[in-house]
């Protein structure tokens, strides 16, 4: 059997990273986003395996094994964190939930300094 | 007696004291009597030590009487003492006996003013700080009473002080005689450093024993003294302050801004003479000074229209007089003067003020006229003043005194001097005769009220009395200030009586034909804007000095301030953007960033580790 | 141990008035205040006129911290001025602040405990610890009870203070560790570090750590810029502490620590230091004038009349330093009277606009002779205490820099034109207001004619000041020229 060369592998990996960063960077769909992640996780892992073989030791597999049982508990978190996005927003769309943005919660504050300050 | 000294200042200090916490609840008549008492028992006090010094003088000419050691810092230690010599007591003489006669006069000048009590109290501190100034036996002490009166002299002029233009006159007052104070002071540092005190006497014993005639440290002092004396003074090119200090009320223009506190800087120079003596570059500057002004001031009074400030420009220009005999070392001339002048310009003010009474402040000359049967006592006493002022030989004061240093100016100063001061005196009679006639000859062209009580005539009467009568004194005057008299050469009273009587014909006869009614011409503009000092002063420093403050009223070095602040408002900012809340911007920071690190990595790994890694990949 | 109680006294006056209301906080920080002002005079006549009293404690031993405090005749003149100050400031405040009165006292009395022990404290790290003690209540008396932009005010001058207390850290540390290598020991007492040996270099740059936080304080130009708003925008009681006191702590660091601590250093840099003193007397002033607000033209004046006292300090002969404490007394007095004057008149104006005030003459007459007063005062008026301080600087300035003294005696004519300035725009002038209110009633006749009392006093016979202080002074010198043989 004609083995296929590590940085092949690697190459598979990385490009399988790529459009999983690609895919989460675009989409506004979360669970599209969720699917995303988990392309990126397989891609780590694939490059874990990839690294064992090459090494001749166990040590990929196992970490392989590692990243598929957090990867399953990441996807539990993460579907049930996008219900209960669709409960408040009635939508899955990331991007409706911007309530982290610097504008809403601490410009009041900042502001009245800025007054004070402007008609210095 | 002597020792009675420290009423003199204490008097009307406690009238202004009483005046100033209880006036407004004082009945006026009370006022009156702490106001004018007050004055009148200085005025007493300073006959009495006077009687008592002629009676008996005392051994060294002089009287110290300590009252208390001010501070004692560093072996430097002025004390608040009092020196009594003749300069001083005809200082005092002249301060408390006008300041009386002012202050009887005013009671019926400011009956009706709502501000009676505040006038008084100023009044009084103002012959408190006149007194500390003449009495001072330290310059510390001096300096004290040389500020005090220019307090004064603002709070009065500034009296009326609703209408601003009277408070802008009042600060211009304040703050040019600041500008002369300032030189003042810097010879007060000098003569400590140098001198170690400020004991007036003490000071010219050891300038004299140390200084050199003619060095530059007696010039240094000498010329920054001037500088002060020319600002109080109202001297070329500190002048300007005085015509506009006529805003004041009346008897403050006849009692501060001309018998009195004007005249301090000739006193100064007087008590320092000894000072001056070592620095004859300056005393030639003292001439000069007082030959320009002289000239200045009495080309400018020809030329204005208001009363007042026709007697003021009169006074500027009188006082150059006085430096001109102080710069060619005549100094008990000079003092003479003083007293003369004092007599007679306060007897002027006081007619003006009478005439302004009458006609309801009604200053200018041109619109007037024919007072003279209206207000007889006036005008009688008004021609009196004027003749002293012009300098009518034989029956004034004025006459002998201005003499005396023409005779001075001639002998010591040569024939420069004498024909500015001829010239100065032909001016003088013609303004002066040219003020009387348009006021008080030809038709009548204002509605005047008849002449107000004694206590307007009174004052005005014992003036024209001194006025006439205050020359007489002349050699048991020069006898008693510097012990020796010098008369005049009588060739020299023949050609300065004939110079002044030819300055009231020539008066009379412009009058006769109406040239002072003509319309003005370009020279007359200029002298009556006193020669344009103003519009330069505004120019070179009053306008940048507001537009810079103004300008600058929120303090450039407060936006280096700002702008660390406006740093970190912006730092803010840059940062609260990249906190938009959505995820995917964050992941792609969270992306770059490894990618940058990564880079950071690749690029700046060391060489030999990444040599011994290919070294474990090629052994399997 | 009464030097401890000096400073606990104002600490527990103010936990005792934090829970009260209105009268009985009052009281209590009066009685505490008053009670100090006896303790410290107690203290003092007890002594010889030298150190009269020095408390020195284990505080941290480990690292060579002390409570060291000790009493001398600058520290006892510039006490009994704190607390003098301090009874006026609860008097002015007496019917201004009307929210929160316990915390007020608590603030102020905290304060004024900070400021007592900076005048006390001769252990650096001590000294460090009452120099922010004072800070953060004063920060609380502007923002809570200050006026319209009193955030921003107070935000500056706690920025402003802090990073030049900053400097003074790193200094002090710097300090103590050059010290500790020098010769072994680790302490931070003041008498100790003395005479330090270190290189020339060395003792530049950490003098001027010291100078910097102790120029903000004064303030000196150009670092003045935080003291204008602070002054505008704190409670009338605030401005006090702050004319009369506070910017004091930075003069008395320079005269007790910057100068005697590295005096080659500071011979060197007086020129500079004494440069900037004088740039502060003419530009404070030029700028007073340009002012509509009347508090902050006063607080630009405070910038002139403490050009004073940093060209006094570098001139370090007698005459100038004796001036220089005078001329933090008289200028306590003058200025602090003037804010509280000016609190009155806001009190009743409810403005402070140059632009809307004028003919107050005519409503309130012993209004407008106390603030005439005090303005001339201001202005160094002979007879007033400002005068004698001021020459005496200028007397001793003119034996090491004649050409600056020349520059800084200009400085008495701008403070001529922004003195009638204030005159004519508040009490002369017509009453384009149409104000009419009471005059000053007899609490505030009470306090003005204090201050009024208190500066004629100095201005004809200031002797016992320098008296009180001349031996601590002397000592002073001493240490310098002692460090420079």
């Amino acid at each position: 059997m004609t083995s296929v060369p590590t940085s092949h592998v690697l190459l598979l990996a990385g490009t399988l990273f790529a459009i999983g960063l690609v895919g989460l960077l675009v989409r506004r769909n979360v669970v599209f986003m969720l699917v995303s992640i988990e392309v990126m996780l397989n891609a780590a892992g694939l490059a874990f395996v990839a690294a064992g073989s090459h090494w001749g030791q166990a040590d990929g597999q196992v970490m392989f094994i590692f990243v598929l049982a957090m990867a399953a508990a990441e996807v539990s978190v993460g579907l049930a964190l996008v219900l209960r996005l669709h409960q408040r927003f009635r939508t899955v769309d990331a991007d409706a939930a911007r309530e982290l943005g610097g504008e809403g919660v601490a410009s009041p504050a900042y502001g009245a300094v800025a007054a004070d300050g402007g008609d210095e | 007696m002597l020792r009675l000294a420290w009423l003199l200042p204490a008097l009307p200090f406690a009238g202004f004291v009483a005046l100033a916490l209880l006036g407004r609840r004082l009945p006026r008549a009370t006022a009156t009597a702490v106001g004018v008492g007050s004055v009148g028992l200085a005025f007493a006090v300073a006959v009495a030590i006077g009687a008592a010094w002629l009676a008996a003088p005392p051994a060294g000419g002089a009287y110290v009487q300590h009252l208390w050691r001010w501070f004692d810092v560093a072996g430097f230690a002025p004390d608040v003492a009092l020196f009594v010599d003749p300069l001083a007591l005809v200082m005092c003489g002249v301060v408390t006996g006008v300041g009386f006669l002012i202050h009887v006069y005013a009671t019926e000048y400011m009956r009706d003013e709502p501000g009676y009590a505040r006038f008084f109290a100023s009044m009084n501190l103002f012959v408190g700080s006149m007194l500390t100034l003449v009495l001072a036996d330290d310059l510390l002490l001096l300096y004290l009473g040389w500020e005090g009166v220019g307090l004064c002299s603002y709070l009065l002029i500034g009296f009326w002080y609703r209408d601003a233009a009277n408070g802008r006159a009042a600060r211009k007052a304040f703050v040019v005689t600041r500008v002369g104070d300032t030189a003042f002071a810097i010879a007060l540092f000098l003569i400590v450093r140098e001198l170690g005190t400020l004991e007036i006497d003490e000071v010219l014993v050891r300038a004299a024993a140390q200084w050199p005639a003619g060095g530059t440290l007696a010039i240094l002092v000498a010329a920054l003294l001037l500088a002060g004396a020319a600002g109080k003074s109202a001297q070329a090119p500190l002048q300007v302050w005085l015509p506009d200090a006529m805003a004041g009320p009346t008897p403050v223009s006849a009692l501060i801004h001309a018998a009195t506190m004007v005249t301090a800087g000739v006193y100064l120079i007087a008590r320092m003479n000894v000072l001056f003596a070592l620095a004859p570059p300056v005393m030639t500057a003292v001439m000069i000074v007082g030959a320009a002004t002289l000239l200045l001031g009495a080309f400018s009074a020809l030329a204005q229209r208001d009363l007042k400030r026709v007697l003021a420009y009169s006074t500027i220009s009188q006082i150059g007089y006085m430096f001109l005999a102080l710069g060619v070392g005549a100094w008990s001339a000079a003092v003479f003067h003083l007293m003369t002048h004092a007599f007679f310009k306060a007897l002027l003010f006081l007619g003006a003020g009478a005439v302004l009474l009458a006609t309801h402040h009604e200053g200018d000359v041109l619109k007037l006229g024919g007072l003279r049967r209206r207000l007889p006592v006036t005008f009688w006493t008004f021609v009196i003043g004027g003749a002293a002022l012009a300098g009518v030989p034989l029956v004034t004061a004025g006459f002998f005194s201005k003499d005396a240093i023409l005779w001075e100016a001639w002998s010591r100063g040569g024939p420069v001097p004498w024909a500015v001061g001829l010239l100065g005196a032909f001016l003088t009679a013609l303004y002066v005769s040219r003020v009387i006639l348009l006021t008080f000859f030809g038709e009548q062209k204002h509605a005047a009220e008849p002449e107000r009580g004694l206590r307007i005539q009174l004052p005005l009467v014992a003036l024209a009395a001194l006025s006439i009568g205050g020359g007489w004194v002349h050699g048991g005057f020069d006898r008693f200030l510097a012990g020796d008299a010098h008369g005049g050469e009588a060739l020299f009273e023949v050609v300065a009586a004939v110079i002044s009587l030819a300055g009231v014909g020539v008066a009379w006869l412009a009058w006769r034909r109406g040239l002072w009614a003509r319309p003005d011409g370009a020279l007359q503009r200029f002298w009556r804007s006193g020669w344009g000092f103003d519009a330069v002063y505004h120019t070179l420093f009053v306008r940048p000095y507001v537009w810079f403050a103004r300008a600058n009223a929120r303090d450039v070095f407060d936006r280096g301030a700002d702008a660390i602040a406006g740093l970190a408002r912006g730092g803010n900012r840059l940062l609260v953007a990249s906190q938009d809340g959505r995820v995917r911007t964050y992941v792609a920071g969270l992306a770059l960033g490894a990618v940058v690190l990564l880079a950071i990595g690749v690029i700046f790994a060391r060489p030999e580790p990444a040599g011994a890694e290919t070294a474990t990949e090629v052994r399997p | 141990m009464s030097l401890l109680w000096l400073v606990l006294l104002p600490v527990v006056g103010g936990l005792l008035a934090l829970p009260l209301r209105d009268r009985g906080a009052r009281w209590v920080a009066l009685g505490a205040l008053a009670a100090a002002l006896a303790l410290v005079c107690a203290v003092w006549s007890a002594g010889d006129g030298g150190r009269v009293a020095d408390l020195s404690l284990a505080w941290l031993p480990q690292m060579g911290i002390r409570l060291h405090l000790a009493l001398d005749g600058i520290s006892f003149v510039l006490i009994v001025l704190t607390l003098v100050l301090g009874l006026l400031a609860v008097l002015a405040s007496w019917t201004e602040i009307r929210e929160r009165v316990g915390f007020f006292h608590f603030n102020l009395l905290w304060t004024l405990a900070g400021i007592v022990g900076v005048f006390l404290a001769l252990d650096l790290f001590l000294f460090f610890f009452f120099w922010e003690l004072m800070i953060v209540p004063m920060y609380l008396l502007i923002a809570i009870w200050g006026h319209e932009n009193r955030t921003h005010a107070s935000f500056k001058f706690f920025l402003f203070t802090q990073a030049g207390g900053l400097f003074l850290f790193v200094a002090i540390l710097g300090l103590v560790f050059v010290h500790q290598q020098a010769t072994g020991e680790l302490t931070f007492d003041h008498d100790r570090l003395l005479d330090t040996p270190m290189s020339e270099g060395v003792a530049f740059w950490l003098m001027l750590g010291f100078f910097v936080a102790f120029a903000v304080k004064l303030p000196a130009f150009p670092l003045h810029t935080w003291l204008p708003d602070a002054h505008t925008e704190a409670p009338t009681a605030g401005s006090l502490v702050l004319a009369g006191l506070l910017l004091k702590t930075g003069a008395y660091g320079l005269l007790r620590f910057a100068i005697p601590l590295f005096p080659q250093a500071s011979a060197t840099f007086a020129p500079y230091a004494m440069a900037l003193g004088v740039a502060g007397i003419l530009y404070g002033a030029v700028l007073a004038f340009g002012q509509r607000d009347l508090k902050r033209l006063i607080a630009y004046t405070s910038v002139s009349h403490l050009g004073f006292v940093l060209l006094g300090l570098y001139a370090w002969n007698e005459m100038a330093l004796q001036g220089v404490v005078l001329q933090m007394v008289a200028h306590g007095l003058a200025t602090g009277g003037l804010f509280v004057l000016v609190g009155m008149l806001s009190e009743r104006t409810h403005t402070r606009d140059l632009e809307k005030l004028g003919g107050i003459w005519d409503v309130a007459p012993r209004l407008g002779g106390a603030g005439m007063v005090l303005v001339m005062a201001a202005l160094g008026l002979p007879g007033l205490g400002s005068f004698v301080a001021e020459m005496l600087i200028l007397f001793g300035t003119f034996r090491v820099a004649p050409v600056m003294t020349a520059l800084a005696t200009l400085g008495l004519v701008c403070a001529t034109i922004y003195a009638l300035w204030i005159v004519q725009r508040t009490f002369h002038g017509e009453n384009r207001g149409g104000w009419s209110f009471a005059d000053l009633r007899a609490r505030e006749a009470g306090v003005l004619a204090a201050l009024i009392g208190a500066l004629l006093w100095l201005g004809l016979y200031p002797q016992p000041v320098f008296d009180v202080a001349r031996a601590a002074l002397a000592s002073l010198q001493g240490v310098v020229s002692g460090g420079h043989s």
